[in-house]
């Protein structure tokens, strides 16, 4: 055995075991997925097919969509690390807590997320959604749901030691959403006038530079709060 | 090297230890006793930093471990009641996981002769959920030969271990010491190998 210190092997360790226990169990990736799906079919059958109408309500429903299905994995995120002492082991690892956070918030990114931005074209198709808003969608979906992954996360950081952290996480978790849904859906809406959306990518790519930044001090903070 | 001054520590309104203090030096073991509910557990999380001790300071070479935590725990192998075994995984990947995240490498050959030295012959590459309990704490014990740290806290280290596994882990502890490193550890069982330097701690359980 050799002593080896290297930031990258450990967050690309952490990372790979995420990332490998999520194809073990593919549900885990292709349920928020279908929720996804079956979340944005249910709004035509509801409101009726009119493609005006929904042409008018797709971004919305589209990111509405992509913040309930990223909220499905989140509660598993930091859960099994807990129960099974994972977590305890990080936190007494010679390398920093944020670090592992940061792993495990991209992990949880790449199987939940990164779905989500390559299926979107397919999605905005059924919502009728017009070809100049498309790479609108696809760009706030690339630059917002890793902002969703790092707030989600503190909130599953906070509530991982509690039975049923579930339903209050979302209540926590949810409102801090509203600021990433207002910019990116605005961004969609400035698309379909063909007017430049340049300023709101900007405005979300702020927060997410502030996010990676801040977010995994804050998730380990959370994290070793919720263990003592 | 390991000092614990006058913690103290409360939980539901029940005071589990008061102004603690004892010193932990190079070479030597000490072991934690008490009743169900003493508070060994909770003793043993305040020295590993995880949990914050009401009052009362833990120095670690004469640093407070929280003014320095990352170098403290490069010296510290802690293992609980919940090891930090992934039931999905199997037992050589959970091994090189925990070696990657603590700064170590150890080549296949290494992983796998300790695996079977530990009686996991034949099941390295099952997931680990399909094992019995004392061979998934097995798993979580390999990391006693495969680290480099000085402080050794183990938390019931026996639990489930057959005879054999006592005695071996008992070895383990002896070349441990030689090393220069210590150990702190609770168990209701008393040790079977004779340590010279072995000291005990009793808590007991208040109202």
């Amino acid at each position: 055995m050799q002593t080896q210190h290297s930031y990258w092997l450990a967050f690309k360790s952490v990372y790979a075991k995420d990332v490998t226990l999520a194809f073990r169990q593919r549900a885990e990736i292709v349920n928020p997925l279908l929720f996804f799906l079956i979340v944005i079919t249910l709004f035509p059958l509801a409101i009726g097919p009119e493609p005006a109408l929904l042409t008018r309500m797709a971004p919305g429903i589209i990111w509405v969509a992509a913040l309930l299905s990223t909220m499905l994995g989140l509660d598993k995120l930091f859960r099994d690390d807990y129960n099974d002492g994972s977590l305890e082991q990080l936190i007494a690892s010679p390398y920093p807590l944020s670090l592992s956070v940061l792993a495990k918030v991209a992990a949880h990114w790449t199987v939940s997320g990164l779905p989500m931005v390559v299926l979107a074209p397919l999605f905005a198709l059924l919502m009728n959604l017009e070809s100049q808003s498309l790479n609108a969608t696809v760009l706030t979906l690339l630059i917002g749901t890793p902002l969703l992954s790092f707030i989600g996360a503190i909130g599953a950081g906070l509530t991982v030691a509690l039975q049923k952290g579930g339903i209050l996480m979302s209540l926590l978790v949810l409102p801090l959403y509203i600021p990433v849904l207002i910019f990116a859906t605005s961004a969609i809406d400035t698309s379909s006038m063909s007017l430049a959306y340049g300023g709101q990518l900007a405005i979300l790519g702020a927060m997410l530079a502030v996010a990676i930044v801040a977010a995994p001090i804050a998730i380990s903070s959370a994290l070793r709060v919720s263990v003592s | 090297m390991l000092e614990i001054d006058a913690v103290t520590c409360t939980k539901q309104d029940r005071c589990l230890f008061d102004s603690l203090s004892f010193t932990l030096h190079a070479g030597q073991i000490m072991q934690i006793e008490g009743p169900n509910g003493a508070g060994k557990t909770s003793l043993l999380r305040i020295i590993a930093g995880f949990a914050r001790a009401d009052e009362g300071q833990i120095r670690y070479n004469s640093t407070d471990i929280r003014d320095d935590y990352d170098s403290f725990a490069a010296d510290l192998l802690f293992i609980g009641h919940k090891t930090g075994v992934n039931q999905q995984l199997s037992a050589y990947e959970n091994v090189q996981h925990w070696l990657m995240v603590h700064g170590a490498q150890a080549d296949e050959e290494e992983v796998y002769t300790l695996l079977a030295k530990l009686g996991l012959i034949g099941l390295e590459d099952v997931p680990v959920r399909t094992l019995s309990a004392g061979q998934q704490r097995r798993v979580a014990l390999v990391r006693l030969w495969l680290n480099q740290a000085k402080l050794w806290v183990l938390d019931e280290p026996f639990t489930a271990l057959d005879k054999k596994g006592v005695a071996m882990l008992q070895t383990q502890f002896q070349s441990h010491l030689d090393k220069g490193g210590a150990i702190l550890l609770t168990t209701h069982q008393d040790l079977t190998a004779h340590f010279a330097q072995l000291q005990t701690l009793a808590l007991e359980y208040r109202l």
